[in-house]
C-alpha cells in the first residue's frame, strides 16, 4: 500500500472511530436518563480515535526503524567468511548489490533469476530494465543471500501488518469499553495533545543534541589521532592529503583559520555596525513616512541577495577594483584579501543590523523622548543620551546576531578572501576561514577515517563553541540591561 | 461695528469672564496668551483662547477629556513642535517675551518651562543621572561638586532625597510609581525653570502617592508658576488658586478656585462641577 493511501486510510479510520465513539457516548448519556457525562461526547470520540490510531502509528514507526537492522544482521551473518574478512569499504559494495537485488526481488521471474545466476553479459542491463541498478554483476552466492533477505523482508512486512492491526483494534476496544459517564475524556485528550506538543519540541531538541554529539564524537576520534594542543595552538594549517595507510598526517593548526574568521568578521562589523546603526537612526528618528516606505524595503532587499551573488560581485568587481585602487596608491592589495571579503561581507550584514536596530529604536517609548525634549534637550542629544542607551541591549543583540552570520559565512570568503590558510596581520593578503576549510576537507575523494576528513568535525565543533559563546554573551548582556530598564 | 460683534460665533462670548480673578491682583501675570489656536492637520483642537496665568501660584486646567487641556498646555513649552501635524497660532508670552518668536531658541524655552507628564517617565539611567541630565546638557555645572549639589538640592526640593540618598546610583526605573513621579519633578526642577507644567501628574498613582505629590506642589508654589492639568476636581480644589474650565477646545470660564467651585458663573461649568457630564 502506498503511503498516500495509508494516510487516507488512517484518516478515515480516525473519523469513523471518532463518530462511533461519540455516538456511543451520547447513547450512554441517554440510557442513564440524561445523567451528565463528565466530558462532552466529542471528547469521548477523539479519545477513542486517538487510542486507535496512535498505538498503530507507533508500531509502524518502530518497525520502520528496526527492520533494516534486522535485515542487515541476516545479511552479514550469511556472508562467506572470505568476504566477511574484507575491509568495511569493500564489504559495503557487496552489501549494496545484495540489498538492491533483494529490494527488486519481487519483480524478477524465475527465468530472470536463472539468467542472473548464469551471469550472462547483459545481466546488468536486464536488471536495470526492471529498475534494479547494480554497481557490478552479482555472483551466485549474492543471489542466494538476496533471496533469503527478500523472504525475510516479506515475512517481516506481514508480521508488521498483523501487529499494527492488532494494536489498532486493541486500542479501539480498550477505549470503547472505557466510554462511560464518569470518563474524564477531555482531560485525557488534552493530556495526549500536550504529549504531542511536547514530542514536537523534543524533536527539535533531540536533533540538536544528536548533531552536537555526533560532531563531538567525530571530533574526539580526530583528537585521538591529532593531539588537541596541536589543533588548538598549531600555527600551521597543512593537512596534506595522504595516500591511505601512509603515515604523513600533515599539520592541523586551527589558529590561521580562526584568525582568518575573526579578522574578516572584524572588518565586516567595522563596515556594518556604523552604517547599519546610522541608517537605523535615520530611518526611525529622522526620515518621514514617504522616505521610510521606500527606503526600508530597499535596505531589506540586501538581506535577500544570496551570498554567492555577493561573492561573485567581490570576485569580479570589487576585488579587482580594490587591487587597482591600491595599486594607484602604491599599496600591494591582492585581489583576494581580508579587506575585500570583510567589506563585501559587511555590506551583506548591514540589513541585519539596520533593520533590527530600527525596530528596537522605534520601540523605545515616546514618553522617554518627550521627557528629554521637555528638559530642553535637542533631538540629537535625545537620541544619543536617551534613545540609544535605552535601545542598547537590543542593538548589542542585533550586532552579535550579525557577527554570528559573518562567522558562519562561507561563499563570500571562498570567492573574496581565497582558500589559502594564512596567519597574517596584513589585511591586503589572502586568508581563509574555518567554514571554507570544512567544505574543502569534505569535498573530493573521501576516506572517512583519516584526520584529513575528521578535522572538519573538529572545525565544526570549534565554530559551534564560538557561536554558542557569542549567543550566551548576547543573552547575558540583554538580561543585565533589561533588569535595569524595565 | 455692532454688526461685526453680532456675527461673532457663539463660542467667543465664553471668553468674556466677568471680573478679573482676585489672585491676579496679588500676583503678576507670568504667562499671557492672546488668541491661541491649535490645529492637528485640518482639525481644530483649540479655538482662540486668551488667559492670564499668575506667577507663584498653582493654576488648574479642568474639563472633560479630549477638550484640549493637554494640547493647550503643550503650547506653553512648545512641545507641540514635536508633532508634525500640529500648527499653533496666536501669541503666548512669558514675562512679556513672545515664546514663538523665531529669534528665541526652543531649547532655552524648555529649560525655563519644565514639564511633568501623565505617566512617570524616568530615563533608563541611575537616579543621579536622571536629575543630572538637564544640567549636563545645558552646561549648568562646572564640575562634579556643582553637579552633585544641583542633584541633591533638586531631590530635596522634590521631597525625595531622604528616600533615595543611599541609592543614587541605582536605576530610576526601580522606584515606586509615586517616587518616579517625584523624580521627574526633581528632574524638571534641576534645570532651574520658572514655570512647571504638569499634565495629570497623579493619574497613574495611588491615593497616598497622590497626596504626597499634592503636598509637594503646594510647597513648590512659593517659587514657581505651576500649571496643572487634572481630571479630578477635588485635586483642583485642593492644590490650585486659579481654575480654568475647558470644553470642546474653548476656555469656558476662569476664576479663583474657591469662587469657581462655590459659585461658577457659566452653566456648563456648573454642570461639569456637579458631575452632570464629564
Ligand atoms: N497628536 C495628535 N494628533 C491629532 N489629534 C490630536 C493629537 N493629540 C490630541 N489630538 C486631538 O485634540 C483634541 C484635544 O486633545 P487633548 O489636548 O489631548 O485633550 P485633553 O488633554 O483635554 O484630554 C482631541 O480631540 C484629540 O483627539
Ligand atoms: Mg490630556
Amino acid at each position: 500500500m502506498s503511503t498516500g493511501l495509508l494516510t487516507l486510510f488512517c484518516a478515515a479510520a480516525f473519523v469513523l472511530v471518532w463518530w462511533l465513539a461519540r455516538s456511543r457516548a451520547r447513547s450512554i448519556e441517554q440510557a442513564n436518563r440524561g445523567q451528565r457525562l463528565h466530558s462532552r461526547p466529542v471528547y469521548h470520540g477523539v479519545y477513542v480515535a486517538l487510542l486507535t490510531v496512535i498505538p498503530a502509528l507507533l508500531v509502524v514507526v518502530a518497525w520502520a526503524i528496526a527492520e533494516p537492522f534486522y535485515l542487515s544482521k541476516i545479511m552479514s551473518a550469511a556472508l562467506p567468511p572470505d568476504v566477511a574478512a574484507r575491509p568495511a569499504g569493500e564489504q559495503s559494495l557487496v552489501l549494496l548489490v545484495i540489498n538492491s537485488l533483494a529490494d527488486g526481488w519481487s519483480r524478477l521471474t524465475a527465468a530472470d533469476i536463472a539468467q542472473v545466476r548464469e551471469a550472462g553479459p547483459d545481466v546488468q542491463r536486464m536488471l536495470a530494465a526492471k529498475d534494479i541498478f547494480l554497481p557490478s554483476a552479482p555472483e551466485g552466492w549474492m543471489v542466494d543471500i538476496a533471496r533469503d533477505v527478500s523472504q525475510a523482508k516479506s515475512v517481516s512486512r506481514l508480521l508488521a501488518t498483523g501487529v499494527t492491526v492488532l494494536a489498532a483494534v486493541g486500542g479501539f476496544f480498550y477505549g470503547w469499553r472505557k466510554v462511560a459517564t464518569g470518563l474524564r475524556a477531555r482531560n485525557l485528550v488534552e493530556r495526549m495533545m500536550l504529549l504531542g506538543l511536547m514530542s514536537a519540541s523534543a524533536v527539535a531538541i533531540f536533533t540538536t543534541i544528536g548533531i552536537v554529539f555526533s560532531v563531538l564524537f567525530e571530533s574526539i576520534h580526530f583528537f585521538s589521532m591529532v593531539p588537541v594542543t596541536d589543533f588548538l595552538f598549531g600555527t600551521v594549517w597543512d593537512p596534506r592529503f595522504s595516500a591511505a595507510g601512509s603515515d604523513s598526517s600533515g599539520q592541523f593548526g586551527v589558529l590561521p583559520l580562526l584568525w582568518g574568521t575573526l579578522y574578516i568578521s572584524f572588518f565586516a562589523l567595522l563596515v556594518a555596525v556604523p552604517v547599519g546603526l546610522m541608517s537605523a537612526i535615520y530611518m526611525s528618528e529622522y526620515a518621514n513616512e514617504r522616505v521610510r516606505t521606500v527606503a526600508k524595503p530597499m535596505l531589506e532587499i540586501l538581506a535577500g541577495i544570496p551570498t554567492i551573488v555577493y561573492g561573485l560581485f567581490a570576485l569580479i568587481a570589487f576585488g579587482p577594483f580594490l587591487r587597482d585602487f591600491g595599486g594607484s596608491l602604491g599599496l600591494d592589495i591582492s585581489a583576494n584579501s581580508v579587506l575585500t571579503a570583510g567589506i563585501v561581507m559587511g555590506v551583506m550584514i548591514i540589513p541585519f543590523i539596520s533593520s533590527l536596530s530600527d525596530d528596537i529604536i522605534s520601540a523605545v517609548p515616546q514618553s522617554l523622548r518627550d521627557g528629554s525634549y521637555g528638559l530642553g534637550a535637542t533631538q540629537s542629544e535625545t537620541i544619543k543620551q536617551v534613545v540609544l542607551p535605552a535601545a542598547l541591549p537590543g542593538i548589542v543583540g542585533a550586532v552579535l546576531l550579525a557577527a554570528s552570520r559573518a562567522i558562519g559565512e562561507t561563499m563570500i570568503v571562498v570567492m573574496a578572501a581565497g582558500i589559502a590558510a594564512n596567519l597574517t596581520a596584513n589585511p591586503f593578503e589572502q586568508v581563509t576561514t574555518m567554514t571554507v576549510k570544512i567544505v574543502s576537507q569534505l569535498t573530493g575523494d573521501l576516506e572517512f577515517n583519516s584526520p584529513q576528513t575528521l578535522v572538519a568535525f573538529a572545525l565544526g565543533l570549534t565554530l559551534f563553541v564560538i557561536t554558542l559563546g557569542l549567543n550566551v554573551f548576547a543573552l547575558h548582556i540583554v538580561r543585565t540591561y533589561r533588569e535595569q530598564y524595565d | 461695528m455692532d454688526a461685526a460683534v453680532a456675527e461673532k460665533p457663539a463660542r467667543f462670548e465664553t471668553v468674556m469672564t466677568p471680573a478679573e480673578p482676585a489672585i491676579m491682583k496679588e500676583r503678576k501675570p507670568k504667562i499671557v496668551t492672546e488668541g491661541v489656536t491649535v490645529h492637528y492637520g485640518d482639525k481644530q483642537a483649540i479655538y482662540p483662547l486668551d488667559i492670564k496665568i499668575p506667577d507663584r501660584a498653582v493654576s488648574a486646567f479642568i474639563g472633560p477629556s479630549g477638550c484640549g487641556k493637554s494640547t493647550f498646555l503643550r503650547c506653553i513649552n512648545r512641545m507641540n513642535d514635536t508633532i508634525p501635524t500640529a500648527r499653533v497660532g496666536g501669541r503666548i508670552t512669558i514675562d512679556g517675551e513672545d515664546i514663538y518668536d523665531p529669534a528665541l531658541d526652543v531649547v532655552q524655552l524648555r529649560a525655563r518651562v519644565g514639564m511633568v507628564f501623565q505617566k512617570p517617565n524616568p530615563f533608563p539611567k541611575s537616579i543621579f543621572d536622571n536629575i543630572a541630565y538637564g544640567p549636563r546638557i545645558h552646561g549648568f555645572a562646572r564640575n562634579r561638586t556643582d553637579l552633585e549639589e544641583i542633584v541633591v538640592n533638586s531631590l530635596k526640593r522634590a521631597g525625595l532625597f531622604e528616600e533615595v540618598k543611599d541609592r543614587l546610583e541605582s536605576p530610576g526605573t526601580g522606584l515606586s510609581g509615586g517616587q518616579q513621579q517625584r523624580l521627574c519633578i526633581a528632574r524638571a526642577i534641576a534645570v532651574n525653570p520658572d514655570v512647571i507644567l504638569m499634565d495629570e501628574p497623579c493619574s497613574a498613582l495611588d491615593p497616598i502617592a497622590t497626596a504626597r505629590i499634592e503636598e509637594l506642589i503646594d510647597e513648590l508654589r512659593e517659587n514657581y508658576c505651576i500649571v496643572i492639568v487634572t481630571h479630578s476636581m477635588q485635586q483642583a480644589a485642593r492644590v490650585s488658586q486659579l481654575t480654568a474650565f475647558f470644553h470642546l477646545g474653548t476656555l469656558v470660564e476662569v476664576g479663583d478656585t474657591e469662587a469657581m467651585f462655590t459659585n461658577p458663573q457659566e452653566r456648563r461649568t456648573q454642570d461639569y462641577i456637579m458631575g452632570r457630564f464629564g
